[in-house]
């Protein structure tokens, strides 16, 4: 069973046993505006949370998405390099960006389920 | 429920109509712009391209010139000790690109000189109005007077629907050409009305009183063809379209031919020319013009994906050494569906198809030097 969890960075974590699908979310994505670029982490790469994993850039300026969690990125989306208005469109869904297998999962703690993130954003 | 202290801020005679349009604001030289609209910077940019945007440029500084001896020509000779340009030999109803040069041969800012028959008529960058206002008043006093038309807002319709959406309004329209400019009647309202833009597409600039402004854009934007447009795509289509922006592509560390705008600089300015030199940094910009500058503003193409922004330092190739050069523009053109840039290179890697490298994030990605405008203008010639 999945759950999912939120920063207060707007990504979202889809936790699926000791792997979390990782993207941002539909909020962030409004305020971006449209998505001309993505950039994924390497597979296999070890990344600690909080830092910078990818990047998403639109048509004005580039941001950082930080790792929200610490782990081994085990797959990208390939679909979303090649269509990053993708992000746009279904941030939560097949706009993925990654998938890890996290290290310590006690790091999803201070995570925010999605009422608390509905409060955040609100 | 501000955020900021957007108290502050000053707003243009269409502050309401933007906010009642969905327009995403933000602080802009000391205005509250609209970035966008609730349609989004790429599609605020294509159709532009492919129909007509409204842009609100109030923000930009508006002046004229009065010559003190009812001579126009007078005014124009006054103006020429402060610009590279010929703007004597602006005819009665054209206009002209120029720019304030300072000392150094820098430029302090970029402006379009209208000649309105009786006087000159002057668009300046709003971070600069102030400064240019003043450099006018210290400089030619003695010959003009200088009226700043703070009282006037500005409106751009830009793209290939520029022409019948204001034909509607001002039967004057469609015989205009490129760079013409004079007084109009637009929907019965006394405008000044030029055909030029800062898009690379045909269209218009419409000087209206300020308290006729929200009236005339709601008009123009009743047709279906005119979207409101903010500032993320008006950069995103003078970027594609080559044109400077001032403070960040030009400013005063670079000469005019340094920034490839010797176009702009009549031969009657240069070297050997009827009134060469006489404006400031002439020495320089004219040694610039005989002998060449050093380094050159390019346009850059990159093979990839990747959007090169404004500050990514260029590199030779993609191993070592100092960087040779600063992209100065530089995002996602959404005509070219693609990344494109314009920055400073040293004049020998100017030449166009040089191979170099952008930094980003660490990486070298590479980029070709590449001919501007990006996307071919549409002038109506």
């Amino acid at each position: 069973m999945t759950t999912t969890l939120y920063t207060s960075d707007h990504e979202w974590l889809a936790i699926d046993g000791d792997v979390a699908t990782v993207g941002i979310t539909d909020y962030a994505q409004q305020q971006l505006g449209d998505v001309v670029f993505v950039e994924l982490p390497k597979v296999g790469r070890a990344l600690k949370k909080a830092e910078a994993a990818a990047v998403v850039e639109s048509v004005k300026a580039a941001s950082d998405v930080y790792a929200p969690i610490s782990g081994e990125v085990l797959e990208t989306n390939a679909e979303l390099v090649a269509e990053p208005a993708l992000v746009n469109s279904d941030a939560q869904g097949k706009a993925w960006f990654f998938k890890v297998k996290m290290a310590d999962r006690s790091e999803l703690g201070g995570l925010m389920d999605e009422a608390a993130y509905k409060a955040h954003t609100a | 429920m501000l955020a900021h202290d957007q108290d502050s801020l000053k707003r243009t005679p269409l502050y309401d109509l933007h906010v009642s349009l969905g327009g995403k604001m933000v602080p802009f030289a000391g205005y509250d712009m609209p970035v966008q609209y609730p349609a989004g910077v790429l599609k605020e940019h294509l159709h532009t391209r492919t129909k007509a945007g409204l842009f609100d440029v109030s923000h930009m500084g508006q002046l004229a010139l009065r010559p003190k001896s009812g001579n126009v020509e007078d005014a124009a000779r006054a103006l020429e000790r402060l610009v590279p340009q010929d703007i004597v030999a602006i005819a009665a109803g054209r206009q002209r690109y120029a720019q304030f040069t300072n000392d150094d041969g820098g430029i302090l800012d970029d402006l379009m000189v209208a000649n309105f028959g009786d006087h000159l008529f002057l668009v300046v960058n709003a971070a600069c109005k102030a400064e240019d206002e003043a450099h006018l008043r210290a400089s030619l006093s003695d010959a003009c007077i200088i009226d700043t038309l703070a009282d006037r807002a500005l409106i751009a319709l830009q793209g290939p629907k520029a022409e019948a959406a204001l034909a509607k309004f001002c039967a004057d329209a469609p015989a205009m050409k490129f760079m013409d400019a004079g007084p109009h009647e637009v929907a019965g309202i006394k405008c000044f009305v030029s055909r030029s833009g800062y898009t690379g597409e045909d269209g218009f600039e419409i000087s209206v009183p300020s308290g006729d402004a929200e009236r005339l854009a709601k008009m123009l934007l009743e047709n279906p063809d005119v979207l409101p447009i903010g500032l993320g795509a008006r950069d995103s289509l003078r970027l594609e379209a080559g044109l400077c922006l001032y403070g960040h592509d030009i400013d005063t560390t670079t000469t005019p031919v340094e920034a490839a705008l010797e176009w702009s600089v009549q031969k009657s300015r240069r070297s050997g020319g009827a009134r060469t030199g006489g404006f400031p940094g002439a020495a320089k910009i004219l040694a610039h013009f005989d002998g060449g500058a050093s380094r050159r503003r390019v346009g850059l193409r990159a093979e990839g994906r990747a959007p090169v922004r404004e500050g990514a330092l260029l590199f030779a190739n993609d191993a070592a050494g100092e960087p040779i050069g600063q992209v100065t523009s530089g995002g996602f053109g959404p005509s070219l569906n693609a990344p494109v840039a314009m920055g400073y290179v040293p004049t020998n890697l100017s030449a166009l198809g040089t191979k170099l490298f952008a930094e980003v994030r660490g990486q070298r990605l590479p980029l070709q030097v590449a001919a501007m405008p990006f996307v071919k203008n549409t002038y109506k010639r």
